[in-house]
């Protein structure tokens, strides 16, 4: 009699409860509620739709000088102003931000593929593999990577491909390091058993039960790579050291700007904005994410 | 204790090995010897030239001349500066970047100490939101634009301070350490809310409380030890960054330091300064964050555990 009613119980309890709810569906909810991070998703969403479609939206051609006009001031015809070249600013900021975003997306995949891999590799296998892969991971970390990137860029010549690489492998250490302990404690979990005795190879479980459960922290983690990288750009390229001329980015007006920003302040101020601004974006997207998909570690 | 300081330095060796013989053959692989960007000269010009900076010798022997010449802190002399030593030029740019980098670290830890504890003892008010939007902004403000920005609105605009200098001028200091600084007191001022944010609702300040201790003595004996034990964790990591960042700050101030010494010999392919300060600087680092691990250890004795597996 007793276990019947104790049954009833439980299944009055069952219906009682509200829907299920996946992770995804309920960090979304989380994420729709955090004005910031929403309000940085739909200016990023803006600026890479801009960055995609800037061919045919620029107002001028992106080598095209007006030596007559010289630098202006902000006015109808040329929105942000001209440059010393007569160069439009808004398109030379347009096609600048194509290459400050895509270096930060380039290099942050390296940074990704790299990271994800090793942190995978070592947290699935462990023991001794695990600690001196880890340990590496150390020795690395000790290094001053920012010097060793300048001195590669003077050592080899800058081009555009090694800056991505250089930047990659610096950014992968702490994905390596997520994404390890991460997949180090999913390791022990019973269903990782289950598909280990069902035959499936180490490829397969990390590929189809750990990365999916990973994800969170990786996303999370990459957001807030994105500008990082596009900082090291900048800085980069401000000191000469990064993207070269006739190629620009954010990082390059900037430091034309800062030559003349006695006389035409505008040339710096735009490409600061510029910058400012999607770097704001995307810190305050990668915070809302990890309050949404990532309680745990939340900063508080 | 001593078998912490003792292990973390022997780890610290090798990296700083690593650096050396890195750096070492990345420079000697570098396209073009340096002299060939001059113009021809004559065989026995280039030869004599050679055979001064142990060019002529091979790869290896000159890896090895060059590691027990290190050893004796010569680096020898510099490509572009002839009669120059390169050990010379860094003896002299380093005071004016220590300087530099103490008033930034000063600049960082007071403000940004200052505003995460005054955040922390009211959180989500408006004394927590205003400092912690203006670290927001601090953290994604980059040197290199808040520099120039600072100098258009103190320098040109007020015409309050100098715009480039170091000690030249009354306050020609203030601004290069307010922009290598601001980003840093941004990072400590959230460091810090958080550590203090854990620490006040610990049991032991509710004790001191209780004892009935008024609350600036509470704060400022039992909640600031524990709160900023991230900020010094910090502090190893922020040297680092605080380096690299004199790159940028002495380039815009034209201040004659270190950073811009490197950027130049970077610029002039200057291959010997190169080496010697990468190897300066990156040794300089591995050695604070040596330290700040120590002292992280000292101040917390678990982290010492990790040591005893």
């Amino acid at each position: 009699m007793s276990t019947l009613k104790n049954s009833t119980l439980l299944i009055a309890d069952v219906e009682a409860f509200p829907k299920g709810v996946s992770l995804w569906q309920d960090g979304w909810t989380r994420l729709r509620k955090n004005r910031l991070a929403m309000l940085g998703f739909f200016f990023l969403a803006l600026i890479m739709f801009l960055a995609l479609i800037t061919p045919w939206i620029a107002p001028y051609g992106y080598e095209e000088q007006n030596l007559r006009l010289g630098a202006t001031p902000p006015s109808a015809a040329h929105w942000l102003g001209t440059d010393n070249f007569g160069r439009d600013m808004l398109t030379r900021i347009l096609y600048g931000g194509r290459v400050s975003l895509m270096v930060g997306f380039i290099a942050t995949a390296v940074a990704l593929l790299i990271g994800v891999t090793y942190g995978a590799i070592a947290g699935y296998v462990g023991g001794r593999v695990d600690a001196v892969m880890m340990r590496l991971v150390d020795i690395l970390y000790a290094l001053p990577f920012m010097i060793f990137i300048i001195l590669l860029m003077v050592v080899f010549g800058r081009n555009l491909l090694l800056l991505f690489l250089a930047i990659g492998a610096v950014e992968w250490l702490t994905m390596a390091r997520i994404v390890r302990g991460q997949v180090q404690s999913l390791r022990q979990q019973e269903y990782i058993e289950a598909a280990i005795s069902i035959g499936l190879g180490p490829g397969a479980i990390i590929r189809k039960h750990v990365l999916p459960n990973v994800l969170g922290p990786i996303i999370v983690y990459t957001t807030l790579t994105i500008p990082n990288v596009m900082l090291l750009e900048a800085f980069l390229s401000f000191l000469g050291l990064g993207i070269q001329p006739p190629e620009s980015s954010w990082g390059v007006l900037i430091s034309y700007g800062v030559e003349s920003m006695e006389e035409y302040p505008w040339l710096l101020i735009f490409p600061g904005l510029a910058l400012a601004m999607t770097l704001f974006a995307l810190n305050f997207l990668g915070d809302g994410l990890r309050d949404a998909l990532d309680p745990r570690t939340s900063k508080d | 204790m001593w078998r912490f300081i003792g292990l973390r330095t022997l780890q610290a060796i090798p990296v700083i090995l690593v650096v050396i013989t890195v750096t070492f053959f990345l420079v000697r692989a570098a396209p073009g010897g340096p002299f060939s960007s001059e113009k021809a000269v004559s065989p026995q010009v280039k030869a004599a030239l050679e055979a001064q900076y142990n060019l002529d010798q091979p790869v290896l022997q000159q890896y090895f001349t060059y590691l027990s010449d290190l050893a004796r802190g010569d680096m020898g002399p510099s490509f572009r500066y002839p009669g120059r030593d390169v050990s010379e030029l860094i003896l002299q740019g380093l005071p004016i970047t220590a300087e530099l980098g103490l008033y930034a670290l000063l600049v960082a830890l007071v403000i940004g100490t200052l505003a995460g504890v005054f955040a922390a003892l009211k959180p989500n008010t408006l004394q927590d939101y205003i400092p912690m939007s203006l670290s927001m902004v601090g953290i994604c403000m980059p040197s290199f634009l808040l520099g120039p920005l600072l100098v258009l609105i103190f320098g040109i605009g007020l015409g309050w301070l100098p715009v480039s200098g170091w000690g030249n001028a009354a306050g020609d200091k203030i601004l290069p350490s307010l922009t290598l600084g601001a980003g840093y007191a941004a990072y400590i001022a959230r460091l810090s809310r958080s550590g203090m944010l854990e620490v006040l609702s610990q049991d032991y300040l509710r004790t001191a409380r209780a004892k009935g201790l008024p609350e600036h003595v509470v704060i400022a004996k039992h909640a600031l030890r524990g709160g900023l034990l991230p900020v010094i964790s910090f502090l190893g990591p922020a040297f680092a960054g605080l380096l690299s960042g004199s790159f940028v700050v002495e380039t815009i101030f034209q201040i004659p330091g270190l950073g811009r010494f490197y950027v130049q010999a970077a610029f002039n392919r200057d291959y010997t300064m190169i080496l010697g300060t990468t190897v300066f600087l990156a040794s300089l680092i591995v050695v604070f964050n040596l330290l700040s691990d120590v002292v992280a250890a000292w101040l917390n004795p678990r982290l010492r555990y990790q040591f005893r597996k």
